[in-house]
């Protein structure tokens, strides 16, 4: 047992790469045998993060479970794997998600079967491993090998322009990454050592910090993704597989904000401070734009795409409001998200598979012959336009109000303002969607005797709608996890240390959150 | 403060709705309703159990708490899941689940052929398990979460037979336009939050009412701007000028959806907002004069297009519109108890208008054109005489429900705490004389003269049941006793309402209403005397008009041309207004300039497709998904990770 206890990151991590081995290896050929043994790797690889779950104490916030080994260069590159707050609940989202993906693809998937749910086992490595490596090298390996399955996945897998897509998909992280390297590669000179901890103790001149902050920006920003780098995801979106696109927005576009989180801001905090205003407006632009393009879209998987682009303008919003309430809320929103919009792609998936289309025109009053899955499309679309009770709430309210309570990021209340339009225009293109879908009277004769929900669907779409109400009730579950982790990273920042009033009644420096027009206590100047 | 069990009060319908929903088609119908409603007594019975406690307690003392758990605990952020009861949360959830119940049990009755019967008491519980949380609820965020829940539940309930598109698009536009008004909301949250933060002593919940006003006095630099925020908010759910909109759409909904919903309670949240945040609404004059204004306006605005409307239910819409509008205005002079008083005796009558309108629409075989139909008072007379009881309670009679309450009103507008607006009363004043006009003139329509409805229509014409009209009465005793117990000190009352609200508005800031003792009693007394006659007379102008000069109101309506009869049967074009100046241009935004501009054009076009990159690397990246070697690359690519895992477990 002390085999998987003292190495229990490599199993979770590298679990499902075997598994994909195994499925290549010996069932080739048996889809039904590939399926099963794919399942089992997922569910023990959800059971092994369980372990993780219950096992970590989340009061001090630090790395724990770590796993480091030399590796080469005298051990100046490891083998380097480590799980605070932020990575756990991530890696929780990932193994979570993990066994529903490959559900999903029993009757949608019937070519090459196998090879797909390989595909899918090594891409889960690949993300677990980008969670919770903390070698740079380590890192970039993982974050590369992300790329090469969901291209596949995409190429093979998609629809008709999926070769398009495809190829979008992969030029533009690739060129993202590219960037990346060379500001990997420079560190790494720098600091002779490609440790994050090392990195993190490097003395950059803010001029470097800048372009380094840049390099890595930019490669998130493209995977996030940040407005105006965000064409490739419609496409890939709308070209992927169902289990493509659940794990594309349901994990993969959290890469790229638990990279900013992660990476960019702590790495280079001075010139986290300098972006942020341009974070910020891009983040915003992107809400605002996001919901607006969505609304016009006449296929429902690419109108969750481009709400999927508004989403994560919530995110680094949060991110870049550079207050640790802004920051949590953005994390919360990465899960709120990846449950809301990962089953929103579930749910078009199965009215796909029932009709081969996904035009809105071709649908209107599936709610008469399939009210199951209908009542179940409603309470994600909730969760998706941040109805309070459903976790899409906690994550914008708490982004929202870090972010107007932002004494550094200049404009907060502007931003926070236009930011919070969003929450009208989420409603109008959601609801839109769901009566042109779902209401009005059953027009088309082929929509006529469509089957309710079956069994393995149900299965599949419970535990999500189990998990929307779970954090929109209890988003402790969630916090109580990432708080001390969170200010961990970004205390790189030197925001103003605030202190809970439960613990100190008589507190002196309370306050992320000093508005302009309150006389300041003294206590309030803000401290970069 | 008395820590007690009020979370049952609010969990019982949400179990309902839970049993309910889950159950749906395999309930038979009959059970469903039976279910709902039980809920509702229970809920009723825990509610009055909660409040005699709470009358017992000295004056001072009146509130009891119920802390279920956190909900959000974040740094200096900490935010429970938790209940209160105070004197204003007693008498909304009195007449929540009250007037609750009785619509429930009217509802057994009307949806009684409806397949979706599970589904729509479902939907009810949830209304009510929504409403309790935002009148219960110990914080602003709890309240929130009623608030959205209500208009969730109001979305669902509007679109019940979402077979029409046009209930799906009334359903839709209720909920897009009471967000309009949660984003005034959640800013003003964000905006007391984060000025109050700084000055929160141990243990304190940010967003807890006590909490917040025991700060108050921290809030006088945002008060402005913060109860303007609050006040958008209000705006969209109580149906004020300029997101009332939606209201009268809303009326696609089933009947006792109209009479629960958009008229007795979740309409009157904003005035309930109101109420709760008085301390921060008393900081702001110039944010009083606005709220003040916007209800005076809307009052008058609603009331003349109430005039003119021909849809039984329409009318009754806008007359909720116009009377919420009462209640703004109270609330915008600073006599918030007199806003509650107003809300809870429109809860009785209106219920009763609404339900009553019910029963002509289920005996008139769903017909709600007034202009068709007529001579209904023989066929039906219990519904006949309840809901004439209700049109002189809401005309301002003396002693009904409606006389008080809007009298109140109006005396505190003439001569209020804050001084006296007169124009505000004289355009109450002359509102009141419209909305009895414009009741009368329903009445008539619907209950006098001979039938002009089809044969086939007329045969079937007859008073519903028992469940129907059982509530129809109880509505009635309410709407004529339900004001007694706020009869003001110059009348010889005791004024027990205002009494027993004063401790929630009188929080140390002189100018917060208390109750009706103020001022010169014999000019109190004038004011009653000349709404009464105000009301008498123009019941009696409506009631000669429409029975005995059809010719003069056929040339009122033809008038200038019939400009004025169009515009006002047009509502002011304002929903025009909107999609011209809205709606449409944000359209044209969104699908021209967004889409077909910037991301097809501008991004995908210049900068994608127009590198060059792209077409080299096309070719190449080509071939590896299409030289079927995809297995190979899989191949590849798996030894290749697991050689450096196996390297590295063993070797390094």
């Amino acid at each position: 047992m002390s085999l998987v206890t003292d190495h229990i990151l490599s199993w979770i991590t590298f679990l499902p790469l075997a598994g994909a081995l195994v499925i290549l290896l010996v069932m080739n050929r048996h889809a039904v045998l590939a399926f099963w043994t794919a399942m089992v790797v997922a569910l023990a690889d959800l059971a092994l993060s369980l372990v993780l779950w219950f096992g970590y104490d989340p009061a001090p916030g630090t790395d724990q479970f770590t796993e480091r080994v030399a590796w080469f260069l005298d051990g100046r590159v490891q083998y380097h794997l480590a799980c605070d707050g932020i990575s756990l609940v991530l890696v929780m989202l990932t193994t979570v998600l993990g066994p529903l993906i490959i559900l999903s693809t029993r009757r949608a998937l019937a070519d090459r079967v196998p090879l797909f749910l390989s595909m899918y086992l090594m891409l889960q490595t690949a993300m677990i491993g980008t969670f919770l490596a903390r070698d740079m090298l380590l890192f970039y390996v993982f974050w590369e090998l992300m790329i090469i399955p969901m291209y596949f996945i995409i190429g093979i897998w998609g629809g008709k322009r999926r070769i398009y897509a495809a190829v979008k998909f992969f030029i533009f992280t690739m060129a993202g990454s590219v960037f990346m390297l060379v500001a990997i590669l420079y560190c790494w000179f720098k600091a002779g050592s490609m440790d994050l901890a090392t990195w993190l103790q490097l003395e950059l001149t803010y001029s470097e910090q800048i372009w380094l902050f840049a390099a890595f920006a930019l490669a998130f920003a493209i995977k996030v993704p940040i407005w105006p780098l965000h064409t490739w995801l419609p496409d890939a979106h709308v070209e992927a597989p169902t289990a493509g696109s659940v794990v594309l927005a349901g994990v993969l576009l959290k890469m790229g904000t638990y990279g900013l989180l992660r990476f960019a801001i702590p790495l280079f905090p001075e010139a986290t401070v300098a972006a942020a205003p341009v974070m910020a407006i891009l983040a915003v632009i992107g809400i605002i734009f996001g919901a607006l393009v969505a609304w016009v879209q006449t296929d429902v998987k690419k109108l969750v795409a481009y709400s999927s682009v508004s989403h994560l303008g919530f995110v680094v919003l949060g991110l870049f409001s550079l207050t640790a309430q802004g920051a949590a809320g953005g994390v919360f929103q990465m899960l709120a998200h990846g449950l809301s919009t990962g089953g929103l792609f579930l749910l078009v998936g199965i009215i796909y598979e029932r009709r081969h289309t996904r035009e809105m025109a071709e649908f209107g009053g599936l709610a008469h012959g399939m009210p199951a899955f209908a009542t179940i499309f409603m309470i994600t679309t909730l969760a998706s336009v941040g109805l309070p009770g459903l976790c899409g709430f906690v994550g914008e309210f708490m982004i929202l109000l870090g972010t107007f309570g932002s004494t550094t990021l200049p404009h907060a209340r502007l931003m926070t303002v236009l930011a919070t339009t969003g929450v009208v225009l989420g409603a109008i293109y959601m609801l839109w969607m769901y009566q042109k879908v779902f209401l009005g009277a059953l027009k088309v004769e082929k929509n006529r005797g469509l089957p309710d929900l079956s069994l393995r669907e149900w299965v599949v779409l419970v535990p999500l709608v189990v998990f929307m109400f779970w954090l929109g009730v209890g988003p402790g579950l969630v916090l109580d996890k990432i708080e001390p982790s969170l200010q961990r990273v970004l205390a790189p920042l030197a925001l103003e240390q605030y202190e809970t009033p439960h613990e100190t009644p008589q507190v002196e420096h309370h306050t992320l959150h000093i508005p302009d027009n309150v006389p300041a206590d003294g206590h309030a100047e803000v401290v970069r | 403060m008395i820590e007690t069990s009020l979370r049952w009060i609010v969990f019982v319908p949400l179990l309902g709705a839970a049993v309910n929903g889950l159950l749906n088609r395999r309930i038979p119908r009959r059970l469903a309703g039976l279910l709902g409603c039980a809920t509702l007594v229970v809920s009723f019975l825990l509610s009055v159990r909660a409040v005699v406690r709470l009358a017992g307690l000295p004056a001072e003392e009146r509130l009891l708490t119920d802390t279920v758990a956190t909900w959000l605990s974040f740094g200096p952020l900490h935010v429970d899941i938790g209940f209160m009861l105070d004197p204003l949360s007693a008498v909304m959830i009195l007449v929540v689940t009250g007037v609750g119940l009785l619509i429930h049990i009217y509802s057994l009755g009307y949806m009684s052929h409806d397949k979706g019967m599970a589904r729509f008491f479902a939907y009810l519980n949830l209304f009510i398990f929504a409403m309790l949380t935002l009148v219960l609820g110990e914080n602003l965020p709890m309240l929130f979460v009623g608030w959205e829940g209500v208009g969730l539940c109001s979305y669902l309930l509007i679109s019940f037979w979402f077979n029409e598109d046009e209930n799906a698009n009334a359903g839709r536009k209720a909920f897009i336009t009471n967000r309009v008004g949660d984003f005034g909301a959640l800013l003003a949250m964000f905006l007391v939050g984060t000025t109050l933060l700084p000055h929160l002593g141990g243990g304190e919940g940010l967003f807890s009412f006590g909490v917040m006003k025991h700060h108050a006095h921290e809030l006088t630099g945002i008060a402005t701007a913060a109860a303007l925020l609050l006040f958008l908010g209000v705006t969209g759910k109580s149906a004020q000028i300029p997101l009332y909109i939606w209201l009268p759409d809303a009326m696609a909904g089933p009947t006792p959806v109209s009479a629960l919903i958009h008229a007795a309670t979740m309409v009157t949240a904003g005035v309930y907002l109101m109420a709760r945040m008085s301390f921060l609404f008393v900081l702001s004059p110039v944010a009083m004069g606005i709220v003040a204004g916007v209800g005076i306006a809307t009052t008058v605005i609603a009331a003349t297009i109430a005039l003119s409307q021909t849809d039984i239910k329409k009318v009754l819409a806008y007359s909720t519109v116009s009377q919420l509008g009462y209640m703004v205005v109270a609330c915008g002079i600073g006599a918030f108890a007199v806003g509650i008083f107003h809300v809870m005796t429109h809860a009785f009558f209106k219920a009763l208008l609404f339900l009553g309108a019910g029963s002509v629409i289920h005996g008139m075989s769903d017909e709600q054109d007034m202009r068709i139909m007529g001579g209904l008072s023989k066929k039906m007379p219990i519904t006949f005489a309840t809901m004439l009881i209700g049109t002189i309670a809401i005309a301002g009679v003396f002693p009904l429900a409606g006389f008080f309450s809007k009298d109140e009103v109006l005396f505190e507008a003439f001569l209020g705490a804050r001084g006296g607006f007169p124009w505000l009363w004289l355009l109450g004043f002359l509102a009141a004389g419209l909305t009895a006009f414009y009741m009368m003139r329903l009445m008539v329509l619907t209950f006098w003269g001979k039938s002009r409805a089809s044969e086939e229509v007329q045969k079937h014409v007859h008073e519903s049941p028992a469940t129907m009209t059982m509530p129809l009465v109880i509505l009635a005793i309410l709407s004529v006793v339900g004001g007694w117990i706020g009869i003001p000190s110059a009348m010889g009352g005791g004024a027990w309402f205002q009494k027993w609200l004063a401790p929630v508005f009188a929080s140390g800031h002189g100018d917060a209403h208390g109750g009706g003792h103020h001022g010169d009693p014999s000019l109190e007394l004038t004011l009653a005397a000349a709404s009464t006659a105000m009301a008498l007379l123009s019941l009696g102008l409506g009631y000669y008009f429409y029975t005995r000069k059809p010719d003069l109101v056929a040339a009122a309506r033809g008038w200038m041309g019939g400009l004025p009869n169009r515009v006002l049967t047009n509502k002011y074009y304002v929903d025009e207004l909107y999609g011209k100046l809205i709606y449409r241009p944000l359209g044209w935004l969104a699908d021209v300039v967004c889409f077909r501009w910037v991301d097809r054009g501008v991004i995908d076009g210049i900068l994608v497709s127009g590198s060059a990159v792209v077409a080299l690397l096309t070719g190449s990246l080509l071939r590896l998904l299409q030289n079927g070697m995809v297995r190979f690359y899989a191949w590849v690519f798996a030894l290749g990770v697991t050689a450096f895992t196996v390297y590295l477990t063993f070797l390094g």
